[in-house]
C-alpha cells in the first residue's frame, strides 16, 4: 500500500530533535500498550499483519499521534477484525462474552522465554535456491500493491547490486494477509546515492536495504 | 561538507514545523488513558493477557534490556580481534556468546565504522530496531523526521546530531526493511589504548551504535 508510513526520502518534517535523558516509556499507558501488544498481538495476527494494521491508520492521524498510539490503533483494529472484541465492547469497556478459545494468558514466568527465545523468520521450507548471488546487478520492480509490502517507493525501478544473500525468509506480502508464510530468498541490496536521489547528493554514499526475491528483476 | 552539497543537507537548519508537533491536551491524554485501560481490561477478561504478565514484560524492557548490552558487545570486539571477526561475519551467535538474544534481534548484522566508512541505521517503513542489544528505540528513531530524511540526506541528519563528516568518508545507510536488525560497531577512539573492557563499555553510547554519533575517549 502506498501509505504515509512509506516515508523514506521525504524532507518535509524538519530537523531530528533528540530528547535529553529520555525514559524507556514516557507514561503509564505507554507501558501497558507496549506489553499488551507484545503479549496479545500474536494471538490475533502475525507481526506483518500488525504492521499492516498500523499502515491502515488514517494518514493525518498517523502523523499527529505518537508511536504507542499507533500500536493502540492497530491492536484495536485487529481485535475487531479478528472477532475478539465488538465495537460495543470497546465503547462500554464491558465484555459481553468470554474469549473465543484463547488458551489462557501466559504466566509471568514465561516472559523471559518469550523475550529471549525470539521469533525467527528464516525458514528451511519454501523457495530455498536463490536466483541471485552477491555481485549480481538487479532492478527493484515497480510494484504498487494495495496490500502490505516492504518494498518502499524510493527504491522502486532503481538499479542496485546484491550485497549479500540472507537466506530464505517469511514473505510479508502474503503473511500479512493470511495467505501463508510463502518463504523466499531475501537479499541485502546496495544502491548508489546518485541512483536513488540524483546528482546533488554525495556520490560516495550508498544505501543498503533488505529486499525479497519477488521484489527484484535482473538488471 | 562541500558547498555543492549544501542544498542536500540544508534541512537541518530548518525550524521545527509547528504543525507537526504532537499537541496533546489534558483531555486527549485522558481519553487515550481511558482507551488503553479499557482495552487492557477487555483483553484480560477475554483471557489473552494477565496484569501480572504485562507488568513483567514492562519490567523486562525497563530494567534488563538496554544499550548496555550493545556496549558490552562493542567493547569485547575492540579488545578481542577473534571476537570482532566472529561478530562481523555472523553477528547473531557472536552476540549470543555474551548472553544477548531474542525478540527483534533474531537475525543480527553488525557493520563496522572505519576512518573511511560511516554506517547509519534507520527503518523508513516503521521503526525496526535491534532490541536485545539496544533496548527499545528512542522517540526520535520512530518519528517522521528521522525515518524520512536519513535515506536521502544522511549527512544532514548527522549534522542534526552535531556530527559533520568529511566528504571523503563514505556514508552507508542501512534501511531495516526486513527482519534483519543492524547495529554499528563504532570506531574505538584514540587515547583509550590503556583502558580495560569495563572502562570501554562505559564510553559506548546508544547513538554511536546507531551511527548518529562517534564514541568519545572519555565519558561525557
Amino acid at each position: 500500500m502506498n501509505g504515509i508510513h512509506d516515508m523514506g526520502g521525504m524532507t518535509c518534517y524538519g530537523p531530528v530533535i533528540p530528547e535529553e535523558n529520555e525514559p524507556v516509556f514516557h507514561t503509564e499507558w505507554e507501558k501497558r500498550m507496549f506489553a499488551m501488544t507484545m503479549l496479545g498481538m500474536g494471538q490475533l495476527d502475525t507481526l506483518d499483519g500488525f504492521r499492516h494494521a498500523v499502515e491502515r491508520m488514517d494518514p493525518a492521524h498517523y502523523l499527529s499521534s505518537t508511536y504507542y498510539e499507533h500500536w493502540l490503533a492497530a491492536l484495536e483494529t485487529l481485535a475487531l477484525e479478528k472477532g475478539l472484541l465488538t465495537l460495543e465492547e470497546l465503547a462500554t469497556g464491558t465484555a459481553t462474552e468470554a474469549g473465543k478459545g484463547a488458551e489462557g494468558p501466559l504466566p509471568p514466568e514465561a516472559v523471559s522465554a518469550v523475550v529471549h527465545g525470539g521469533a525467527p523468520t528464516n525458514r528451511e521450507t519454501g523457495r530455498l535456491t536463490p536466483r541471485f548471488k552477491a555481485g549480481d546487478r538487479v532492478q527493484a520492480r515497480n510494484l504498487n500493491p494495495t496490500g502490505h509490502t516492504r518494498l518502499p517507493r524510493y527504491v522502486r525501478g532503481k538499479n542496485g547490486v546484491i550485497a549479500q544473500v540472507h537466506g530464505t525468509f517469511v514473505y510479508p506480502d502474503t503473511n500479512a494477509h493470511g495467505k501463508g508464510e510463502q518463504p523466499q530468498p531475501l537479499y541485502s541490496v546496495c544502491f548508489d546515492a546518485h541512483e536513488l536521489w540524483g546528482p546533488d547528493v554525495s556520490g560516495t554514499d550508498s544505501l543498503y536495504i533488505d529486499l525479497w526475491e519477488d521484489y527484484l528483476d535482473p538488471a | 561538507m562541500g558547498n555543492e552539497h549544501s542544498h542536500g543537507s540544508s534541512a537541518h537548519s530548518a525550524a521545527p514545523n509547528p504543525y507537526l508537533e504532537k499537541h496533546t491536551t489534558p483531555e486527549q491524554t485522558e481519553a487515550l488513558e481511558n482507551r488503553v485501560r479499557t482495552l487492557e481490561s477487555l483483553l484480560i477478561k477475554k483471557g489473552l493477557v494477565s496484569a501480572e504478565t504485562l507488568d513483567k514484560m514492562v519490567e523486562t524492557y525497563e530494567n534488563d534490556i538496554g544499550p548496555l548490552n550493545g556496549a558490552k558487545v562493542v567493547a569485547r570486539a575492540w579488545i578481542d580481534p577473534a571476537y570482532k571477526e566472529r561478530l562481523l561475519k555472523d553477528a547473531t551467535p557472536a552476540i549470543a556468546e555474551l548472553g544477548f538474544s531474542g525478540l527483534q534481534g533474531e537475525h543480527m548484522v553488525v557493520v563496522e565504522n572505519t576512518p573511511s566508512v560511516h554506517n547509519l541505521v534507520v527503518c523508513t517503513l516503521c521503526s525496526c530496531y535491534p532490541w536485545p542489544v539496544l533496548g527499545l528505540p528512542p522517540a526520535w528513531f520512530k518519528e517522521a523526521a528521522y525515518r524520512s530524511r536519513s535515506v536521502v540526506d544522511p549527512r544532514g541528519v548527522l549534522h542534526d546530531f552535531g556530527l559533520t563528516l568529511d566528504e571523503s568518508v563514505a556514508v552507508k545507510v542501512w534501511d531495516s526493511s526486513a527482519e534483519i536488525r543492524y547495529m554499528v560497531l563504532p570506531e574505538r577512539p584514540a587515547g583509550t589504548e590503556g583502558m580495560g573492557e569495563e572502562e570501554l563499555v562505559a564510553l559506548v553510547t546508544r547513538d554511536a551504535m546507531l551511527g548518529v554519533a562517534k564514541v568519545e575517549s572519555r565519558v561525557a
